[in-house]
Parts: C-alpha cells; sequence; structure tokens
C-alpha cells in the first residue's frame, strides 16, 4: 500500500475504534444486563476510568508518575461532599466545587513538586496524599473521621420543565456522568494534539532534548500536573455523588496505585488505555469480591502476567498487532 | 560585532577545573572547530556556551549580551541552538514530529491549546523547508528511533534548525559515523555555513571534517587554550603539533 493510502487507513480504523468506544459507552445501560451488569457498575467503570486516564495524562504523555493522585481525587470527592452537606443543593455546583478544590490544590502544592523527578517526585506524592488522608482521618467535626462524609445525596438536575431524579434512577446518573466524562476526555484529547500537548510529549521522549528546544521543563511538568489534578477533582466528586459518601479511603495512596495499575494494565502509552483497565479491574473486582475476599490476588497476577509478556498494556498490544 | 564573544571563562568542579580562563571570538558567518585531545575541556567548554551549566567565572557574550547566566531556554529564546554528542531526539516520533515540535516552540506557540488552519498550515510549511533543507524529506514519516545513525543526527540538526538560530552549536556532528555518514554530514554543515550564512560553533575529533569545514580553529589542551587561527596555520602550529598531532603520530 502507499505510505499515504496506508495512513488514511489507519485513520479510519482509529476513528472507527473511537466510534465504537462511544457507542458502547452510550448504550452500556441496555447491554450490561445482559452480561450481568448493572447500571452503577458502570458508572463506577466510568468515574474511576477518568481518573485512571487522568493519572495516566500525566504518566504516560508527560512521563511522571504520581503515586498520589488519589489526594486530588480525595478533595474531589470531599468538596462536592461538603458543597452538598452544607452549602447548595445542586448537584453541578457540587461537581464544579469538588473539581476546583482538588484542582487548585493539586495545582498549588503542584508547584512544590516539579523540581523533583522520578521516585523523588513519585515518593513526594505520596507524601501529600497521606497527608489529606489523615487529616479526613482525624479532623472527625468536620470530615466525619473513620466513619466518613455523611448526610449529603445527589439532587435531581433541574431543567425548569422537568427535572432528572439522579438519586433514585441510576440511568440518568449513569448519564449525568457520563456527559461529566465526555467533557474531561475530549479536552485531554484537544489538548494532547495541541502544540502544548506535543511539548508533553516531547518532555517525556527526552527532557533533555525538550529543554535545549527552549522549553521550560518545570512549568511545562507543572502545567500538565495541575490539569490532570482538575480531571482527576472531576473523577472524585462523581465518586462522592455515586456513593453519597466520601470516607477517607478515597485519599490513601493504595487508590492512587490502583489507578497506576489500571493505566499500566490497559496501556499507559495509549489514550482509551486507562479506561479499559479500569472496566477490567471495576469488573474483576465485582465479580471475584462476591467469590473471594482476595480478589485483590488475582488482580495481582493479571499485573504480573501482563507486565511480562504485554509490557505495552492490553491496547497497546493491540495497536502493535495492527501496526505489524 | 561578533556573534559569540567568550571572556576568561572558568569552570571548576569541586578541585578539578576543567576549564581555566579560555577565551574566544567567533565572527558573524563564521564556523569554528574547537579541537583537543581527550580530556582537553571541550565538552565543559561547549556546556558553557550553550548553558547546560554556568561558568565559575567569566562572561559569554551572544551577539554583545553577557548570557553567562541565562538558562538553556533562555539562550535558545535569543538564537543559540544545540545538538549534543549522543544524539538528543524523541525516539517514538516520527521525524515530522520531532522538527514540528522545535518549529512550535520557536514560533511561540508552545502553550497554545489550539491552532488555527492557518497557523498549523504555516507550521507545515516550515517543518517541511526545514526536513529538504536536511535531506530528510523522504524520511519524514519515519520513527526516529529506527533510522540509521546518520539520519538521526541530521534529524537532531534540523531540530536545531527549526529552532531558527544565529548561532549553531554542533557537539561531534560525526561522532560514530562510518565514511559515507561522515561525508553526509560535512556536506549538510557545509551547505549551512555557505549557503545559509550560519554562524557555527563545532567540536569535532574528526580531523578530515574538522579542516574542510572550519574557518578557524581553537585549540585547547588540558582544560586551557593553546592556540588558535586558520587550518593552515593550526596544522603548522608546533605546539598544537606537541600537544596534540604530535601524539597521535
Amino acid at each position: 500500500m502507499k505510505p499515504e493510502l496506508q495512513k488514511q487507513t489507519k485513520q479510519w480504523v482509529r476513528a472507527a475504534g473511537v466510534a465504537a468506544i462511544w457507542a458502547a459507552l452510550i448504550s452500556a445501560p441496555f447491554w450490561m444486563p445482559l452480561f450481568g451488569g448493572y447500571t452503577a457498575l458502570g458508572t463506577r467503570v466510568l468515574v474511576l476510568g477518568l481518573a485512571a486516564m487522568s493519572v495516566n495524562f500525566l504518566l504516560g504523555f508527560t512521563g511522571v508518575l504520581s503515586f498520589g493522585h488519589a489526594a486530588w481525587f480525595g478533595l474531589g470527592a470531599y468538596g462536592a461532599g461538603f458543597v452538598l452537606k452544607w452549602a447548595v443543593l445542586s448537584t453541578p455546583v457540587a461537581v464544579i466545587a469538588g473539581t476546583l478544590l482538588g484542582g487548585i490544590a493539586g495545582a498549588l502544592l503542584g508547584a512544590l513538586l516539579v523540581r523533583r523527578r522520578g521516585v523523588y517526585f513519585a515518593m513526594v506524592t505520596i507524601a501529600f496524599g497521606q497527608v489529606f488522608y489523615y487529616i479526613a482521618f482525624q479532623w472527625s467535626s468536620v470530615t466525619g473521621g473513620d466513619d466518613g462524609l455523611r448526610g449529603f445525596e445527589r439532587q435531581p438536575l433541574d431543567f425548569g420543565a422537568f427535572s432528572l431524579d439522579l438519586l433514585h434512577n441510576d440511568v440518568y446518573f449513569f448519564y449525568f456522568a457520563l456527559f461529566c466524562f465526555a467533557v474531561a476526555v475530549t479536552l485531554m484529547a484537544l489538548i494532547l494534539r495541541s502544540p502544548f500537548g506535543r511539548t508533553m510529549i516531547a518532555i517525556r521522549e527526552n527532557e533533555r532534548r525538550a529543554r535545549f528546544l527552549g522549553i521550560p521543563i518545570e512549568f511545562h511538568i507543572w502545567a500538565a500536573f495541575s490539569l490532570s489534578c482538575f480531571f482527576m477533582a472531576l473523577a472524585g466528586a462523581l465518586y462522592a455523588l455515586l456513593n453519597n459518601f466520601a470516607d477517607p479511603r478515597v485519599f490513601h495512596y493504595s487508590l492512587s496505585g490502583d489507578f497506576v495499575i489500571m493505566a499500566v494494565m490497559g496501556g499507559m502509552r495509549t489514550f482509551w488505555g486507562p479506561l479499559l483497565g479500569a472496566i477490567v479491574f471495576v469488573v474483576l473486582q465485582d465479580y471475584i469480591s462476591s467469590v473471594t475476599v482476595n480478589w485483590m490476588s488475582f488482580i495481582g497476577i493479571l499485573i504480573v502476567l501482563i507486565v511480562l509478556f504485554f509490557p505495552r498494556g492490553i491496547l497497546g498490544l493491540i495497536e502493535q498487532r495492527r501496526a505489524a | 560585532m561578533s556573534t559569540l564573544e567568550v571572556k576568561n571563562v572558568t569552570k571548576r568542579f569541586g578541585s578539578l577545573v576543567a576549564v581555566r580562563d579560555v577565551s574566544m571570538t567567533v565572527a558573524k558567518g563564521e564556523l569554528r572547530a574547537v579541537i583537543g585531545p581527550n580530556g582537553a575541556g571541550k565538552t565543559t567548554f561547549f556546556n558553557l556556551v550553550s548553558g547546560f551549566f554556568a561558568p565559575t567565572a567569566g562572561s559569554i557574550l551572544f551577539e554583545g549580551r553577557d548570557v553567562a547566566a541565562f538558562t538553556p531556554q533562555e539562550r535558545v529564546g535569543l538564537g543559540m541552538a544545540r545538538t549534543f554528542q549522543i544524539t538528543e531526539i524523541f525516539p517514538e516520533l516520527t521525524v515530522f514530529e520531532n522538527v514540528r515540535i522545535a518549529t512550535e516552540v520557536a514560533a511561540g506557540y508552545r502553550l497554545r491549546p489550539w491552532l488555527s488552519r492557518a497557523d498549523t498550515a504555516e507550521v507545515r510549511h516550515r517543518v517541511e523547508e526545514t526536513l529538504a533543507l536536511a535531506a530528510l524529506s523522504s524520511k519524514a514519516n519515519r520513527l526516529v528511533g529506527e533510522l540509521a545513525h546518520g539520519d538521526q543526527r541530521a534529524a537532531e540538526i534540523a531540530m536545531a534548525l527549526a529552532l531558527k538560530p544565529r548561532l549553531l552549536l554542533l557537539d561531534e556532528p560525526t561522532a560514530g559515523m562510518g565514511d559515507q555518514e561522515t561525508y553526509e554530514i560535512t556536506q549538510l554543515v557545509r551547505r549551512l555555513h555557505k549557503d545559509g550564512n550560519l554562524t557555527i560553533v563545532l567540536i569535532e575529533h574528526d580531523m578530515r571534517v574538522v579542516f574542510h569545514l572550519a574557518d578557524r580553529i581553537t585549540v585547547l589542551d588540558q582544560g586551557s587554550f593553546l592556540a588558535e587561527g586558520t587550518p593552515q596555520e593550526i596544522a603548522t602550529n608546533e605546539a598544537v603539533q606537541t600537544a596534540y598531532l604530535g601524539k597521535a603520530a
């Protein structure tokens, strides 16, 4: 095949793949029950998938590993909860407030982080996450401590002429989450295709070269980090709404680790891989945990197999096959 | 005004003096080679000029402005670009994408969240121009990491060129190359210098390349300035022969 034609074919296959993903997501409430799924499980996949994609925005496309991204996820969750509990009875306001709280905190603390690299960066991110974990754990009067933040619930989405009951209708809430997911993911894709996104990839590929092309590395890593914090906090806000509850574990580094696992499992050099990783993770967790409490060991075996045999992750493997 | 004026720079690493009181003036449009035996301090000297680290003492004037304390990014902004002894590229991107990143940064688009159609077309045009200059047009869509060593070097030079520099710093452009590749890179550098009238400073081990390309040569030895002159002068300089060519013979 001529290179031009080959390129066009590739673009078509890619476009068809993306269309299939959206079609599957939009129709999920209708086909999931056929496979024994339920709508809230689909929403969980969306929310954790968005979180994994946010981690991967940084890990897969800037080459920076954060092991403490649950911090911003947790702030998003508590931020949304606080708003519903004490301030405004509005789901969109709660989501926006949670996103801003986690995102802005991430951007501020991120400024302290960007001079660290590699393991040191990862360690400091863990430390930040754990600080928030212990605050949420200890400050019972505000956060509910170990019992978690209770006493708030999703509010109906009011459109004037009609309103959607997000609380009692799981399908409505699924579509609300899908809408937020779509906005975030579209933004991510646009950023990655922009000149700024290309500087992120340049930093991942070769930091020294990027620096000597005149890219201020620290500033660009900070910007990418901050953006990923906003996406992460959005996922966290949706997570609190999904459960009508938030507890300190949303800050814990083990959850940060789960997000990294989803990204690596699905394919961290691919855009959609982390969503695939989240699907595998959440579905396995759901099915296996009903059989045994040791569900994590099955995930563990799967990760070992994937890392050993398909280091580019599930989607990375598929893309490689197609390119060959 | 000379393009580059290095005045009495010294670089210490602890008790080691890697570069001691070296000066060098490069005129606009000149091609200057910096040579010296292993350990002469060439690479350190180069890193001082390009901003990899700051000198312990001395000043570095680019077009009359002291850039000794400037970051690499600021120097690139003023019009200095460099390549590395060990090729530094974006291996998992195509040749086109490599050069596009450099082109967009040079155009001031690095923080743009989007580009208009006109800007995109303009960037594409400039990338294609640069690729043609480096004789890489036919390999535009190949991954740089998969190219032959010589083409990777050419791609790195193309990235530096995309920055539209007024001073190009080449760190051993023919390192590790076979004869054919060396010839091609030499021709490329010659074209940039003669046709593009670009001011170039290069470090090089291959004396054929140095004597073929350079207008003037600066010789360093053990971190200090040893001699400077035209290729003929350097070839017949006794101190240089003793320190360097003599040793090789």
